[in-house]
């Protein structure tokens, strides 16, 4: 049930993520000015853009791996790492390192280099944050697991330490593991950029089975094929800034801006 | 690049049968180190002085068995509470809390940089300096006390002298056993939604003890061999004092030396026993034979070819 966020639309599913003029500084490095994004309900949106445009860094702050330096991140309206509302002189309150590891939870994020336990099986992978943070039985969180493996083509590869798995292998484990959570929207930070070109395939089957199972999804990717497939929406940016937003077609077939012209006709 | 040689014709090529290069230095050498060797050996079972009759009366009498009862006991519990402080004090270290930072590098400059036997005198004269321990309100009404003489025996005292002495080195290499470990593992972590103590019990520190257990090991040796400095307490029990004890009796030192000697190389092969299966064990997961990252190329791709996961992958490929 992908939607494209036609304006005309009647009814049009509620907003997962809201970005609001969200900048980042690292020191003097100002690598997000005033990033706008919103990605509703069973939504894919693909950021796209040249490496050091700042595209992760966004991706990062949706969960909090980064803390914007100004604006505000809403997960289903709720404000992220932040009480609600202002205090009378201003000021924001922070959340208490719990409430923000409770935000995270739900939110799976797959990362360019997979991040696999090592010393846990694929299985053990997939269960330990259910158990960990869920609290869930081992017997019922290992059922899960499997079939979330088996989701990824992976069940025979349950009891297989990473280190004994292929690339695509390790990051169909490393989604299992974040879908363990079930999570509202899932983050994937460049998932192919780290595999051997013949395992690419096998990992964006996955994502696309994802999205079609209605999953709202953001996606880092230099992917145009994976992006004009799938995605709903696709968000151009250079740095630090997002430059052009729209429709695969429009982005991605009618680019505007010079720039975007030249990194299309330097990935396509 | 190691190639198992084949002989068989069918393959369709015939291997080099190669000669060794001469190498006369390899030669030369061994025979010099081997009478060398031997020589040793033979002044070691002929030399009289040694008195290898004393050796074997003394070996498994029942003074010596005890100490050696004791010496092992001494070196677990003082492992245990080094072990248990220095992970503590590397945590610490680790802390964005300046006070926890500081006291735990204070910890370590101290307890480091002053040597182990003048701690172990302190802790025995713990007693004279700290004569009474009291629970109450402070500056306020005492409710509860102890006499330190009746809490901390000799052989307590040792046990913190050398657990607390050892729990500095420790903390050094437990520190960087967690710093060892890729941040990428607890961004990952974290993004599931754990929390820190979690983060470090359940992924951060089982990673760390590959790095951590062989030094771990090294510093159990030396804690054996550190334990004989306990007459400093004093405590009396231990293998060291038990020979020294039988040594003045019988005006003999040499053999009861080598008794004690012979003690302490039996432990430690036991010991390294055990150090072999601890890094086995917190290896799983690891290629045995990329002992420092555990995953580069070549034989990370050997165990994915073991693991025969790759070629009948069961997800179809897709078309793009």
């Amino acid at each position: 049930m992908t939607q494209t966020p036609e304006s005309s639309a009647p009814v049009r599913p509620r907003a997962v993520i809201e970005v609001e003029a969200v900048h980042k500084t690292f020191g003097d490095l100002h690598v997000l000015k005033s990033c706008e994004l919103t990605v509703r309900a069973g939504e894919v949106a693909v950021l796209v853009g040249p490496s050091g445009s700042g595209k992760s860094t966004l991706l990062r702050c949706l969960n909090q791996l980064e803390e914007p330096s100004a604006g505000r991140v809403l997960i289903d309206g709720e404000v992220q790492g932040y009480q609600p509302d202002p205090l009378p002189d201003g000021r924001w309150q922070k959340l208490a390192s719990a409430q923000i590891a409770a935000q995270r939870s739900r939110i799976g994020m797959v990362f360019q280099r997979f991040h696999l336990f090592p010393h846990l099986t694929a299985l053990g992978n997939v269960m330990e944050a259910p158990v960990q943070v869920r609290g869930l039985p081992r017997a019922a969180a290992e059922k899960k697991a499997r079939a979330h493996l088996e989701r990824v083509g992976l069940a025979d590869r349950a009891d297989h330490y990473p280190s004994e798995l292929s690339g695509g292998q390790q990051q169909r484990v490393a989604i299992a593991r974040a879908l363990a959570m079930d999570p509202e929207l899932m983050l994937f930070d460049e998932p192919t950029s780290a595999l051997d070109p013949e395992l690419v395939s096998e990992v964006l089957a996955v994502l696309k089975d994802l999205a079609a199972d209605g999953m709202t999804m953001v996606v880092v990717t230099h992917e145009m094929n994976f992006a004009r497939e799938v995605a709903d929406q696709v968000v151009f940016m250079d740095e630090g800034r997002i430059l052009e937003r729209g429709t695969p077609e429009q982005v991605i077939d009618h680019p505007g801006s010079e720039r975007l012209q030249g990194f299309l006709a330097s990935v396509l | 690049m190691s190639t198992t040689q084949t002989h068989s014709p069918s393959q369709g090529f015939t291997p080099i049968r190669a000669r060794a290069a001469s190498r006369p230095g390899t030669w030369i050498s061994a025979v010099v180190v081997a009478v060398l060797a031997l020589g040793l050996i033979w002044f070691l079972v002929t030399n009289p002085v040694l008195e290898w009759g004393t050796v074997a009366t003394y070996l498994l009498d029942v003074k010596v068995v005890q100490g050696v009862g004791w010496t092992l006991l001494l070196t677990a519990a003082s492992m245990v509470l080094g072990t248990a402080v220095a992970l503590t004090a590397a945590i610490m270290r680790r802390s964005d809390n300046p006070v926890l930072r500081g006291v735990s590098w204070a910890y370590i400059f101290v307890f480091r940089g002053i040597p182990v036997y003048t701690q172990l005198v302190f802790w025995g004269l713990f007693t004279v300096i700290v004569p009474k321990l009291v629970i109450g309100v402070p500056f306020g009404p005492e409710l509860l006390s102890f006499s330190t003489r009746d809490l901390l025996t000799a052989f307590w005292a040792a046990v913190i002298g050398l657990g607390l002495n050892e729990g500095a080195y420790l903390a050094e290499i437990i520190r960087s056993g967690l710093n060892s470990v890729d941040r990428g593992q607890s961004e990952a972590s974290k993004a599931l939604g754990m929390s820190t103590g979690t983060i470090l019990r359940r992924i951060i520190v089982p990673q760390a003890m590959r790095v951590i257990v062989p030094p771990l090991g090294n510093e159990t040796i030396g804690m054996l061999k550190t334990t004989s400095l306990v007459l400093a307490v004093p405590f009396t029990l231990d293998l060291t004092f038990a020979t020294n004890g039988i040594a003045n009796k019988l005006f003999t030192p040499i053999p009861l030396l080598i008794v004690a000697a012979l003690w302490y190389l039996a432990i430690t092969s036991v010991l390294m026993v055990g150090q072999h299966y601890l890094e086995k064990h917190f290896g799983r997961g690891f290629d045995a034979r990329t002992p420092t990252t555990g995953r580069g190329g070549r034989s990370r791709q050997a165990a994915v070819n073991r693991a025969g996961t790759t070629p009948h992958d069961p997800l179809p490929e897709v078309e793009l």
